[in-house]
């Protein structure tokens, strides 16, 4: 059942195949992005206590949801390099690594900007922005010690363990706002007598699956360098950079 | 197969071992604790001395300094034994992996886990903490203290082969410690404005439970990573 899937597990042929996808996934993630957010600053309706600064909400969300749904991304590709010893899953998780980690971060800092005026203050130690300040650690700490191996077969195996260790972070994001009393807004919900409405709501579900494309294309972009480098002695390889050296 | 002893065997004859070389360098033990007691004393020099400051902050500081001092004691946990091979040996023997871990882990928990729980009522007196928060800070530590070494034998683990793994060890760990603080901290709190705090503890429980009985296995698998 699985037999056409194996070609794909030569490194060549993923290069090629991620080459095809980024241009396509790149432009619809651009197309997403401008028009969910030109949707959401401009013709959304302004909220009737929040005023124009919720707008952040449409970058904000987005960034949030993706960085853990990258972090699940990422762990799920390690487990498949860790108990199939497939090496380009190894590759794919060192390269959401550092995206998921910036995704991260926006997240943090449009958070904090939006607490600014609404909370009166850039931050506070309740339980979302604390379990999600984790997840950049995580992020950090997998990321750095990716680097620090020389081996970079086993390199991968050790982030793995670590991001796999991680996942537990995952549902505690997700629920804090739920387990504990939190300043943090409830889950936005999107049916029932306090849904959000249409307008607000599209164009966000729209920001949000952007930013999910976006993270893709960017991912593979970096899974492409990754296969590259860690293939550096492969004649394609050579071949590869005699061809793009004579342009 | 005969497999020469059986698993408790195995579990106690490495157990001892452990706790006899520490034992024989008793800095291993006396380190981390006096480490300990010096971070707690120099926060009352470091903020002043008033009293209701103190028993407010008392908690948290004796719990990150426990954090701490459990982290920087992590580093023995494999490291000799990586040297000198004899984790080698562990791997290739015919006892589970995880066992082993597991007696290796109590025996660091027993050498500095505890120590540290016999000298911390001493401390709390000192950073005049509330009387009746002193049972609270007993459980939690009880509770508390056995998750770190499980959960920072995974991040040695995965370090141990690496020349410069000091630093990258906290930044590994210490995320992963954030949870017990969390809560041990609260139980603290409210045992000291005298409310309930059994919710704290079942939490903290729980991590040790889940701690318990993954986290051999996480340690396994970054010791076969570590000594490829």
């Amino acid at each position: 059942m699985w037999k056409w899937l194996h070609p794909y597990a030569e490194p060549q042929r993923a290069y090629r195949l991620a080459g095809k996808f980024i241009p396509w996934l790149s432009i619809l993630a651009i197309l997403m992005l401008l028009t969910g957010t030109t949707w959401g600053m401009v013709f959304s309706p302004t909220d009737y206590q929040q005023g124009d600064s919720y707008r952040i909400i449409f970058v904000h969300v987005p960034a949030a949801s993706m960085s853990m749904s990258a972090y699940i991304g990422m762990a799920i590709a390690a487990f498949i390099g860790l108990v199939w010893q497939i090496k380009l899953a190894d590759w794919m998780a060192a390269s959401i690594a550092p995206i998921g980690a910036v995704i991260t971060f926006i997240a943090l800092v449009t958070g904090s900007t939006w607490g600014k005026p609404m909370w009166g203050t850039w931050w506070v130690w309740d339980a979302r922005l604390t379990s999600e300040l984790v997840l950049l650690f995580l992020y950090l700490g997998v990321i750095s010690l990716y680097a620090s191996f020389e081996d970079k077969v086993l390199a991968a195996r050790a982030a793995g363990i670590l991001s796999i260790v991680g996942v537990i972070n995952i549902p505690i994001i997700k629920y804090s706002v739920d387990w504990w009393n939190s300043l943090h807004q409830g889950s936005i919900k999107m049916t029932g007598k306090t849904a959000m409405p249409p307008d607000m709501l599209v164009p966000l579900v729209i920001n949000i699956l952007g930013f999910g494309v976006m993270i893709g294309a960017l991912s593979l972009i970096r899974f492409r360098s990754e296969i590259l480098a860690r293939n550096g002695m492969r004649p394609w390889v050579r071949e590869l950079a005699l061809a793009e050296g004579a342009k | 197969m005969k497999r020469g002893i059986s698993f408790t065997q195995a579990f106690f004859t490495l157990l001892m071992r452990d706790l006899k070389i520490a034992v024989r360098h008793r800095g291993d033990i006396f380190n981390p604790l006096l480490f300990f007691i010096i971070v707690v004393t120099l926060f009352p020099l470091g903020i002043g001395s008033e009293a209701k400051i103190l028993s407010r902050i008392a908690p948290g500081v004796i719990w990150v300094a426990a954090l701490l001092a459990s982290m920087l004691s992590l580093e023995r946990l494999f490291k000799a034994d990586f040297n000198d091979g004899s984790l080698e040996q562990m791997l290739l023997s015919p006892q589970p992996l995880q066992l082993l871990v597991l007696a290796k882990v109590l025996a660091h928990w027993l050498l500095t886990g505890l120590p540290l729980i016999i000298i911390a009522p001493l401390l709390a007196v000192l950073l005049h903490m509330e009387e009746s928060a002193y049972p609270a800070l007993i459980e939690t530590l009880l509770l508390g203290t056995p998750i770190l070494s499980l959960l920072g034998a995974i991040g040695v683990a995965l370090t141990v082969g690496l020349r410069k793994g000091g630093v990258l060890l906290s930044l590994l760990i210490l995320p992963l410690y954030i949870p017990v603080l969390i809560f041990a901290t609260g139980a603290i709190e409210f045992a000291a404005s005298s409310q309930p705090y059994d919710g704290q503890l079942a939490i903290i429980a729980a991590l040790l439970v889940g701690s318990l009985v993954l986290a051999p296995f996480a340690i396994g698998a970054s010791l076969r990573v570590s000594t490829n």
